[in-house]
């Protein structure tokens, strides 16, 4: 599994790597990456090859709201049916069942504010199950996934030294 | 009003750094990527910039005894003993310094009457040849060879060793080259330093960042910790650099006779760096292993990727550095590394900045992100594809 775990690590911080520099980089074979990547797959770790992107520095308008969601556990499934869900909504990028004051934590991405406020008192806030929903809408993001937004974080280093 | 004629004629005899003449070069370009530099990209781990934090917070702000403090001198021989099986008095045998930079200047100012001379590997760290020049003594260079995996072999150095010869400056992982001397390989020279009675000042500083293997130093061998003077400091295995803290383990007679210079010069070296070093030895070993691991992937990966693209790249075993050779362009380092920073915008350090035997190689340091480094093999390949 170690090698596994080396190769996801690999990919999580690059995506973009082909298999070949991943087998430069873990010293395994070309034909050996691609199966266990394969593999992967297959048993659902490797998910998808993703990117990560700044919108603010782009034309699209991407507002994201991180909704807190009580539900009532019903019987025989617990908070799993109410989950699934809210999971079919296109709007909806992520649902965790978190401890704490809440049962779910979701997070929402629209155009703007008013259109993700709309789709929790339309969609979300009317879901048999659900008892009440708490909106907070991201204002800044300063790092995700490991990656710094703000400039300034980047490299410091003087660019020759010896 | 011409200062020129004031200033003392050693100073004047001292050549400029090649790097700093390459440096003004780049400072002056936009958009580059950068691979000429020479520190970790890691910032300091949390733990020891949390320690000095708290060393403020607490008021430390003092002088610390000339040695530094006691409790670091007893950390660092706990780190000597657990990671090189090497055995210092605490009390009597290391002194802290500011960084491997002071240590090296104090060593040989130490040891140096006018005129002895030292041997100086080459291509190696800028810093050694001046400092030996400043103490009046005569650095004699000692070319090491990409046929010999830039080792010092018996050869070598039998060569340049005359009635006048005191010290062997011993620079590995070797800064340019990515070196490493194995214990063979040490344990050849080993008898020629003995039978010549010479001193070794080691240069360790790269010593965690040693891939295949671990790093053994040449204080651990028959006969040899006496004649050693053993520098290492927390810049490069603790992501350090801006702290400024190195140290030297060696007989309780030198340090005496360094810690009599250093007194007189820098009093000791910052307390809240000591204190936060403190903390890096007991608590970081895993920071430093993880950092090694991503070195080691990067090293692979850029190795290869300059293979790839068709130059002959010698495997280096320690430090962040690879160190290619492209005598097949027919250019001159310098040329080069010029054309290279003009037209693609990446900068690499040409190889004679490190002594003349490092010309027709570059050095490329690889303490960036795996991301940054295939940028910049992007366009060294476009780069090659004109010129090869």
């Amino acid at each position: 599994m170690d090698k596994a775990i080396e190769i996801l690590d690999l990919l999580c911080e690059n995506s973009r790597l082909t298999e070949k520099q991943i087998a430069t980089i873990t010293g395994l074979s070309e034909e050996e990456v691609k199966n266990t990547m394969k593999s992967l797959e297959d048993k659902k770790v490797l998910l998808k090859y993703t990117t990560l992107v700044d919108w603010e520095k782009t034309d699209r308008e991407v507002i994201t709201a991180l909704i807190d969601v009580r539900v009532a556990p019903q019987q025989g499934h617990g908070f799993n049916k109410v989950a699934h869900r809210i999971c079919q909504y296109e709007e909806v990028k992520s649902v965790s069942l978190i401890s704490g004051t809440y049962d779910l934590s979701v997070e929402v991405e629209g155009k703007t504010m008013k259109e993700i406020a709309l789709f929790v008192a339309e969609r979300l806030a009317p879901i048999e199950g659900v008892l009440s929903t708490t909106t907070h809408f991201v204002l800044k993001r300063y790092k995700k996934d490991g990656v710094f937004y703000e400039e300034g974080q980047n490299d410091k280093r003087l660019v020759v030294t010896p | 009003m011409n200062t020129d004629k004031y200033i003392s004629n050693v100073v004047k005899s001292i050549p400029p750094s090649g790097i700093r003449k390459f440096f003004d070069l780049v400072t002056n370009s936009k958009d580059i990527i950068s691979l000429g530099v020479g520190e970790p990209d890691f910032v300091t781990p949390w733990e020891i910039r949390k320690e000095g934090i708290d060393a403020l917070d607490r008021g430390s702000t003092t002088y610390t005894s000339n040695l530094g403090l006691p409790e670091l001198r007893i950390a660092i021989s706990y780190f000597l003993k657990t990671h090189y099986n090497l055995t210092y008095d605490p009390e009597k045998e290391i002194m802290v310094t500011i960084g491997a930079s002071e240590a090296i200047d104090l060593a040989l100012r130490a040891l140096l009457n006018d005129g002895d001379e030292v041997l100086v590997p080459e291509p190696s760290y800028v810093s050694y040849a001046p400092c030996v020049t400043l103490t009046r003594g005569i650095p004699v260079f000692v070319p090491t060879d990409e046929k010999n995996n830039f080792i010092i072999t018996p050869d070598d150095l039998k060569s340049k060793i005359t009635p006048k010869t005191k010290v062997l400056i011993l620079p590995y992982p070797n800064n340019p080259t990515g070196a490493i001397m194995k214990k063979e390989e040490l344990e050849e020279i080993v008898n020629i330093i003995i039978e010549y009675d010479l001193l070794v000042i080691s240069d360790e500083i790269y010593s965690e960042l040693t891939y295949e293997g671990r790093h053994i130093s040449i204080a651990s061998l028959p006969g040899m910790k006496e004649r050693t003077i053993l520098i290492n400091g927390f810049s490069k295995a603790f992501a350090m650099t801006g702290w400024r803290l190195g140290y030297i383990a060696a007989e309780h007679g030198f340090i005496e006779a360094m810690n009599k210079i250093h007194q007189y010069t820098t009093i000791c070296a910052p307390i809240t760096a000591q204190y936060a070093a403190i903390k890096g030895i007991y608590q970081c070993e895993e920071d430093i292993v993880k950092m090694r691991e991503t070195y080691d992937k990067r090293r692979k990966f850029i190795v290869n990727g300059f293979r790839e693209i068709g130059f002959d790249c010698f495997e280096p075993k320690g430090a962040f550095y690879i160190f290619p050779s492209i005598k097949k362009t027919g250019m001159t380092s310098q040329e080069f590394c010029e054309k290279l920073l003009k037209e693609e915008k990446v900068a690499v350090v040409p190889g004679d900045a490190f002594g003349p035997s490092g010309e027709g190689f570059i050095r490329v340091s690889y303490a960036y992100s795996i991301d940054k480094i295939k940028r910049a093999l992007e366009r060294i390949k476009h780069f090659a594809e004109r010129i090869l």
